[in-house]
């Protein structure tokens, strides 16, 4: 197979199962930095339970998503090194300051945060939780830094045939990060805080540590609902921002050929035929795509054919039409999703309120264990449609992803770590879930408990008195 | 004043140096995990002495790597492409070594642990040992052709002068790893670790010499860089005499030092020898890459300097915050996270 296929497949399939985990990282720390808040303030040893226990499925998580970063970092030079010569002036600079800034902090304290229990203070140890939470939330900021650029290059100069960076300050005001990143970071934030609520709504259903989860519940499914809501309001944002920077992304993302008319209507579905240009059983909803391009109920929305045509007049003949069908469809799947998670937040968070977990709910607690999927699935069909929409460029408008590839690295070799990737990830993600499932079945009392000395007569080693 | 490009020559040298000082004794003390521990405990206490810190330890590399491509992004382009396939193996050795400290005392069966401690011994082993074959490369010179493209073959990469130095890497790291031991554990281990650190002290001798005197009569390191070099040289001999010398009177601390600054000087020379080059084509030196030809714009250069001199202090002072943090030992007894 062709080596840019190849190494399309490779980082497709690394990022996607990278972001799995970060986002889990970013919306646990948060989360658990909230409960450890509760500990000082209020004293309660419960929420100190909270925080050991969600600690130790954030803690197997994190360490999967720091392993799986590394490629993340070293991947551009060994795939992408045309890309990297091209970029690495402009792009380089996010990257070295998200290790810099960001890596230094969260693995630091994270290290003193699983080890400092009994050797900080309480008001340190919680010091210690809100600098990785913030360090995950900062790392967030500089990577989408780096793919804004990607998605609106600014802040450059073409000198010495490269991109050159001639106004940092432009980079990180990047009209596209300023939608992209509360979208993604709330995102984050939902995944963590619907994990959180679906494993709690389980132990519930079994009737286990049912204060406990509760609790868990209850903070979980405020934080899910806040999150949820405001990754539409800047999904929102984002799509009309979109509609000026990337038409021929929205444009796929809507199937849209032809004109839209005016008022434009919202293609609920169709059937899309990338060949001849054009779609059948479309279902549309009249008014509604108006609105989401330009938040009001008038206003037309160009068509990928009309867009070809432009891009062709200023990047000359070529072929600009994203992959259509992957890119309509995630859209579709990501908004699917993140709308159900509303409602389900909403509801039960209207449950929790009511103090009505535990009975007569059971479908509503069996659907919550489910509904942890859907930040996952959203996640992943965002992060496709951001990146198969944005074809056939890796910078839009710059480069071109067949000419970003390394040179000197054969089919063979990429192939060779295609599938030792693949492999060890497959296995990382078996072990992961055989862990996670464990830690839930075993429950906070029990996890906690293990922590604790197992020489009682040995006093040495027995901290933990008080 | 140094220019920018030095300064970031300099700064990815630091980062490198801070690199295999810190993550060298973990490196060595998740090689030592597989003959220094007899007993599960004894593995658990090495394991949890690194615990705290093996993860910021590897954030060095992934930073050197971040001011590679910043500053120089033909460089960073040139050779990770280039050593594809070690760094692929580099890649997977520490995916699966950083998932072991965090699984491997999740369950406790003995095929779990058996699979974890292989994982921690090669991830421990294979990165030192193939970062050390592809740096000995770049001074000795790969095929890099006019484009700035690597197109090495296997006899390229690893040959005589760059195994030794892989393997010098390595002995390096574990040496250093058991003086950490000595500083971090009690009783049998710590006089086990000590034990063997100082027989290791002679081989680890040797192959210095060997490498060092290689480096003289099949690199050009020492036309442009003899002086500095033999400067250093002898500061590294003085260093590891006093090593040695600690090492008997049990000075475990002044011992990890001295090796230390071996390590120190050992990674720096390499850099010091590569100055201003950053990359030696074997094939012509115009196609040498240089701190000039490899670099970011100048504007580029002095936003990261901002920034890297703004972050600095705060990062080397939490992170030196940390190691005052758990400079107790750590014995079986106590409560053991890993």
């Amino acid at each position: 197979m062709d080596t840019v296929i190849l190494s399309r497949i490779q980082f497709a399939s690394t990022t996607i199962f990278h972001y799995f985990f970060v986002p889990v990282s970013i919306g646990l720390a948060l989360l658990i930095a909230i409960m450890e808040t509760m500990y000082v303030v209020k004293g309660k040893e419960e929420y100190k339970k909270m925080a050991k226990f969600w600690g130790k499925l954030f803690l197997i998580n994190f360490a999967v998503g720091v392993v799986t970063g590394i490629i993340q970092e070293f991947q551009f030079g060994m795939n992408w090194s045309d890309y990297s010569r091209f970029v690495g002036d402009v792009f380089g600079a996010p990257l070295a300051i998200e290790a810099l800034l960001a890596f230094f902090m969260e693995s630091t304290f994270i290290g003193l945060w699983i080890f400092g229990w009994e050797r900080l203070s309480k008001k340190l140890h919680l010091l210690c939780i809100w600098l990785v939470a913030f360090g995950t939330t900062m790392s967030a900021f500089w990577i989408l830094a780096a793919n804004s650029f990607m998605q609106r290059p600014v802040g450059f100069t073409i000198n010495n045939g490269r991109a050159e960076m001639n106004d940092f300050f432009a980079l990180i005001t990047n009209g596209q990060l300023l939608v992209e990143f509360p979208h993604t970071i709330f995102a984050a934030f939902a995944t963590g805080a619907f994990l959180i609520t679906g494993i709690s709504a389980y132990k519930l259903l079994k009737k286990q540590d049912t204060e406990f989860f509760k609790k868990s519940f209850h903070l979980g499914v405020i934080v899910a609902l806040i999150s949820s809501i405001l990754v539409a309001v800047f999904g929102h944002q984002q799509a009309q921002y979109l509609v000026h920077t990337q038409p021929m992304k929205m444009a796929a993302a809507e199937g849209l050929w032809g004109e839209s008319g005016d008022p434009a209507p919202w293609t609920v579905f169709a059937a899309i035929d990338p060949e001849k240009k054009e779609n059948s059983m479309e279902f549309k909803v009249p008014y509604l795509l108006s609105f989401l391009s330009y938040s009001k109920f008038s206003g037309e929305v160009k068509g990928m054919n009309e867009i070809q045509a432009e891009y062709e007049q200023t990047y000359g003949p070529g072929n600009y039409i994203p992959p259509v069908r992957t890119t309509f469809w995630s859209f579709r799947i990501m908004v699917a999703a993140g709308t159900l998670m509303i409602l389900l937040a909403m509801y039960g968070l209207y449950l929790s309120y009511r103090k009505k977990l535990d009975n007569k709910n059971t479908w509503f607690m069996r659907f919550m264990l489910f509904a942890i999927s859907l930040p996952f699935i959203a996640n992943t069909t965002g992060w496709i449609m951001t990146e198969f929409g944005r074809q056939p460029w890796t910078v839009f408008g710059l480069m071109r992803t067949e000419d970003s590839i390394s040179p000197s690295v054969s089919g063979g070799e990429v192939l060779f770590s295609l599938i030792t990737f693949s492999t060890i990830y497959t296995i990382l993600g078996i072990v992961m879930v055989y862990l996670f499932v464990r830690v839930i079945k075993k429950g906070p009392n029990e996890t906690v408990k293990a922590a604790h000395s197992n020489d009682p007569f040995d006093r040495e080693g027995h901290h933990d008195f008080s | 004043m140094i220019s920018l490009n030095e300064l970031w020559f300099l700064l990815v040298a630091v980062l490198f140096v801070g690199f295999f000082f810190l993550e060298g004794f973990d490196f060595g003390v998740g090689m030592s995990t597989k003959f220094l521990a007899r007993t599960d405990g004894e593995r658990r206490v090495l394991i949890n002495s690194i615990g705290p810190f093996w993860d910021a330890n590897e954030v060095w590399l992934l930073t050197a790597g971040g001011a590679m491509f910043a500053a120089f992004p033909n460089w960073y382009a040139t050779m990770f492409s280039g050593y594809y396939l070690p760094l692929v193996v580099v890649l997977l050795a520490l995916i699966g070594r950083g998932v072991a400290f965090e699984f491997r005392g999740k369950v406790e069966t003995e095929r779990w642990k058996k699979t974890w401690d292989l994982a921690i011994f090669l991830g421990s082993l294979l990165p030192p040992f193939l970062l050390g074959v592809a740096f000995s490369g770049l001074i000795k010179g790969v095929p890099i052709d006019q484009n700035m493209e690597m197109n090495a073959g296997l006899f390229d990469m690893v040959n005589v002068y760059t195994l030794v130095g892989g393997v010098t890497v390595t002995m390096l790291c574990l040496v250093h790893g058991l003086f950490f031991t000595t500083l971090r554990t009690i009783g049998d281990l710590q006089a086990r670790a000590r034990k063997l650190a100082h027989k290791l002290l002679i081989p680890l001798a040797i192959l210095l010499v060997a490498f060092g005197t290689m480096t003289y009569f099949m690199t050009d390191v020492f036309e442009a860089h003899g002086g500095i070099l033999f400067a250093v040289a002898v500061l590294g001999v003085v260093a590891f005499v006093l090593a040695g010398a600690f090492t008997s009177k049990k000075k475990d601390g002044w011992a990890f030092g001295m090796t230390g600054t071996v390590i120190v000087l050992s990674i720096a020379s390499l850099f010091i020898g590569l100055f201003p080059r950053v990359m030696v084509s074997s094939i012509d030196k115009a196609f040498d890459l240089t701190i000039h030809n490899a670099a970011s714009g100048p504007y580029s250069l002095k936003v990261m300097t901002i920034v890297t001199l703004t972050l600095l202090p705060f990062v080397l002072g939490y992170q030196i915050w940390s190691y005052f943090v758990f400079h107790k030992r750590v014995h079986e007894k106590e409560h053991l996270e890993y």
